[in-house]
């Protein structure tokens, strides 16, 4: 999308920058705001999902006939409530098949059946009468005991992709990727040094507070309502409304506030069941997921398994870099692997690189989007080794890493070549930064890495009404998940040159507002932001226009000025200014209601860097790590709201802390998950933590008209291999897998201690 | 099963409630009573998000029956801003950007509140393990732990 040439580029703002209060802030400290499971309605059903207790089985049958003559019960739905509509789309019929089992449960926690009844325990009841006939099978749940010859295969339609020949026999892996350039074998033969290393990470989950919760409202005449907690209820429509084969105008959608996401709410698991719930019973049904179905039934991330070897000069120049990259994302095709592998090198400028992933398919949920998908795993890998080459060579991590970093011009290595990007810039603050000259204590050891994200556009619609008295009405279409109405305030009210609490940002429902894409690859405040400006621009030459209207003079006589309409110069009249509200007052008269619109598919999204600086000390005794400092560098393009893009800075960070020392899915030897509850999945607490120091970097995005890059992934990117360099600094030994839980560092540790 | 009558006062009102033996507090508040400012996160205590105080004490409301407040002052977060005059904390909240979905805040203020009427001068230290059985999985707690501090701050000189 092109940006109008005539208007330049902003670097001098009047709102852009401050920290205003949020719009929605109100609500949510008092209770007032409506989550997903806050909404009722009449008549209103308790809808409750029976799951596979098996990590593998064949359904041979489902008895559903005593649970539906339990008094109370108002429907039961199994498959058969969802013959296959999906055409022959292969991701669609995956969801399909993830939203309720067909021939054989998956994963523990597919969802077999479902019932709406009138109250909570009828419904718990029912569930303990429908009767299900498994065979029960092998399962795998580990990612490099899935690729053996010999695993058991989830699926007998998965023939890997990516490799010639295609196989002739089905297996679990799903697709090979290969990203790169150059000739890495002959870049290994320039180098004086060479490290390579594997390294395993577990699955997590991206814990948002708020479970899954909806209520559907499915009508005979076959037009519905669903309210929902999602990060896009435009994709649960049309995802939704395909499923179970109504059309897209007949669902309404609205998103209610969401309590987190960080991409696990980016599709669907209980939608599509609630609504075919309610179109049987004909009642409105409310289906909320406990957090043992959250932690079992939605989205995790994958774990990983990834080898990783790179070669350097003894000046401390690498010359070729090479990583494999395998993932397993759960039951069905689509983990991460492919955003990893792009990724995997995405920092370095590199004559030499090769980076090949497989995705793999495991008996565990299917993973769902998490914060910069699959790239956090592979920094924490490359980093690793990074670290230790600098080392190697007698440089720090900082300057080694300066000395390779990928600049403007750079060929990355998946492909573009870099324009302006902020990775030196944040290398080069950081090592000015206090935190790296501060002295460290007993049993602590300082670490850091870099991390990158691509950051997205896509599909976007913004609609901007002039209210009669000048006030704004803006109506997105992307879900606020962490202040975003505020961000998109502050951009309309700059463009209009009106003070930010005279813009009121709501989230429209999908009748009230074209199509827009999720809330996810940190596009909200660039491209539902660009829109907004752009937005704000087209109601701005009809409010000029409506002044020479008025006027009697030609519309491009007429320039907006800080919220007023103004003679364009001496030879346009003399007019005194007419004010945005002057002029909405007269809109009546002058042709109408003003309102500005845009609809695109946002491009020029510009890549993001970041680099953090850690010091951990690890208990000798104990094996306990603790994070005494740390410090996020983070290039925003342009920070609109900046408290809230420290805020994506710190959550990242603290999230990224959680995935390298304690949290992880642990399987039992029966495929089923030991930890689904925040007991034993243990996801860091306040007293866990010090503060998490920031600092924004604006390295213009020129992809923006105010220059803004997406911030809210990036964050997660370099804090995995962050800590480990750091605990490995602490703990004198290299630790390689994740989480370096208490009895990993100890075990290291002992390693460490027979070598000496 | 029969009903339990019980009867309470929430933020200062007296209410009267029916409920099952085996409903959760948090139930009754949610379902019943139409408070739905306390979240249910877990329903096993883990998260704090449906964070009360009965009888001036702090308690996640999903570990406590409906019944068992029978005789009790529960507090909740609708109850915390005095009419249109937010409390300290929940408008510090709003000064620090201490919240970004906004799921945890209610139970983080009333856990938070409850720190502060036990000891109005708190260190960073005992404002994290103060806040330590509340989760938020969005800010990594740093605008949470300074909007406290600030707000603790505050009320001291007032």
């Amino acid at each position: 999308m092109p940006l109008d040439s005539t208007q330049q580029n902003k670097r001098d703002f009047k709102v852009v920058g401050t920290r205003p209060l949020r719009p929605d802030g109100i609500d949510k400290v008092t209770g007032r705001a409506k989550f997903g499971a806050d909404a009722t309605a009449p008549g209103m059903l308790v809808g409750r999902i029976l799951r596979s207790p098996h990590a593998h089985a064949r359904i041979k049958k489902i008895d559903t006939s005593k649970a539906e003559k339990l008094a109370g019960v108002k429907a039961v739905v199994t498959r058969a409530d969802f013959p296959d509509k999906t055409d022959g789309d292969a991701a669609l019929y995956d969801v399909l098949y993830n939203i309720m089992a067909r021939d054989k449960a998956l994963y523990e926690g597919h969802a077999v059946a479902a019932v709406a009844a009138v109250d909570a325990r009828t419904a718990r009841d029912a569930l303990k009468l429908i009767k299900i006939d498994y065979e029960v099978l092998p399962h795998v749940t580990d990612v490099d005991a899935a690729m053996k010859p010999g695993a058991p295969v989830l699926h007998n339609t998965i023939f890997t992709d990516g490799v010639e020949p295609k196989p002739k026999k089905p297996s679990n892996i799903v697709r090979r990727y290969e990203f790169g350039h150059g000739d890495v074998e002959a870049g290994f033969k320039k180098a004086d040094i060479i490290v390579e290393r594997t390294f395993k990470t577990e699955a997590t989950h991206q814990g948002y507070i708020e479970p899954h919760a909806c209520l559907a409202n499915v009508g005979p005449d076959g037009q519905g309502e669903l309210w929902v907690c999602t990060q896009g209820h435009f994709m649960v429509r049309d995802t939704c409304a395909r499923l179970l084969g109504m059309d897209i105008s007949k669902l309404r959608v609205t998103a209610s506030e969401i309590g987190g996401g960080f991409g696990g709410k980016t599709t669907v698991f209980i939608e599509p069941v609630a609504l075919a719930l309610s179109r049987k019973a004909n009642r409105p049904v409310k289906v909320v997921m406990s957090r043992d179905e959250v932690f079992k039934a939605s989205g995790p991330t994958a774990s990983t398994s990834i080898d990783v070897k790179i070669g350097v000069t003894k000046a401390g120049r690498i010359t070729a870099a090479d990583a494999t990259l395998r993932y397993q994302g759960g039951a069905f095709a689509g983990s991460p692997v492919e955003f990893g592998a792009m990724s995997t090198f995405a920092c370095y400028d590199l004559e030499n690189v090769r980076a090949i992933g497989y995705d793999v398919v495991t008996n565990r949920p299917k993973q769902a989007a998490y914060r910069a998908p699959g790239a956090p795993m592979a920094a924490f890998a490359v980093e690793s080794v990074i670290e230790e080459l600098a080392h190697k060579v007698g440089m720090t991590g900082i300057d080694f890493r300066i000395k390779n970093a990928a600049r403007e011009g750079t060929k990355s290595s998946y492909g573009p070549t870099y324009g302006p990007i902020g990775l030196l810039p944040t290398l080069e603050r950081a090592k000015q930064h206090p935190h790296f000259q501060a002295p460290l204590g007993p049993n602590q050891g300082r670490g850091m890495a870099c991390g990158f994200w691509f950051n997205f556009g896509g599909q976007t619609c913004v609609s901007l009404n002039v209210n009669i008295d000048g006030t704004v009405a803006l109506s997105v279409g992307t879900p606020d998940i962490g202040g975003s109405r505020a961000s998109m305030c502050l951009m309309a009210a700059e463009e209009l040159g009106i003070p930010y609490d005279k813009v009121r940002a709501i989230v429209a429902d999908t009748s009230s507002l074209g199509y827009n894409d999720v809330t996810d690859g940190s596009r909200t405040t660039f491209a539902t932001g660009m829109a907004t400006i752009l937005a704000a621009r087209d109601a701005i030459k009809k409010l000029t226009a409506r002044a020479a209207q008025i006027w009697g003079i030609e519309p491009d006589a007429v320039t907006w000025e800080k919220g007023y309409a103004k003679p364009a110069g001496a030879n346009a009249g003399n007019f005194p200014p007419l004010s945005i509200a002057e002029i909405a007052a007269q809109a009546g008269a002058t042709g109408g209601p003003i309102a500005g619109h845009h609809e695109y598919s946002a491009d020029g999204a510009g890549v993001s860097f970041a680099t953090h600086i850690c010091d951990a000390e690890v208990d000798p005794e104990t094996g306990a790590t603790k994070i005494v400092r740390y410090t996020v560098l983070q290039d925003a393009g342009k920070a609109v709201h900046p408290s809230y893009v420290e805020g994506q800075f710190q959550g990242g960070a603290v999230q990224g802390i959680g995935w390298a020392l304690n949290e992880e899915y642990i399987y039992g030897k029966d495929g089923r998950l030991q930890n689904a509850g925040f007991l034993d999945y243990r996801i860091p607490v306040c007293s866990d933590l010090p503060m998490i120091d920031t600092v924004i970097l604006e390295i213009p995005n020129p992809g923006h008209p105010y220059g803004v890059r997406g911030v809210g992934e990036t964050s997660i990117v370099p804090p995995l291999a962050t800590i480990a360099n750091a605990v490995s600094a602490a703990a004198g030994v290299r630790l390689t897998s994740l989480p370096m839980s208490p009895p990993k560092i100890l075990a290291a540790l002992d390693r460490k201690a027979a070598a000496e | 099963m029969s009903n339990i009558h019980v009867r309470t006062k929430i933020n200062g009102d007296v209410v009267e409630y029916v409920c099952e033996a085996d409903e959760t507090l948090l139930d009754v508040l949610r379902n019943r009573l139409g408070l739905t400012g306390a979240k249910e996160g877990c329903g096993t205590g883990d998260c704090g998000a449906c964070s009360v105080t009965i009888d001036g004490r702090l308690t996640c409301s999903c570990l406590v029956l409906g019944a068992e407040a029978d005789g009790s002052e529960i507090g909740t977060i609708e109850g915390m801003a005095n009419g249109e005059q937010l409390h300290p904390l929940q408008r510090k909240f709003l000064e620090h950007a201490a919240l970004q979905c906004g799921i945890c805040t209610p139970g983080i203020l009333v856990a938070a509140k409850a720190l502060l009427e036990h000891n109005p001068k708190p260190t960073e230290t005992e404002v994290r393990f103060g806040l330590a059985g509340n989760l938020c999985r969005c800010t990594g707690y740093d605008k949470i732990v300074r909007a406290v501090m600030d707000a603790a701050q505050e009320m001291r000189r007032a």
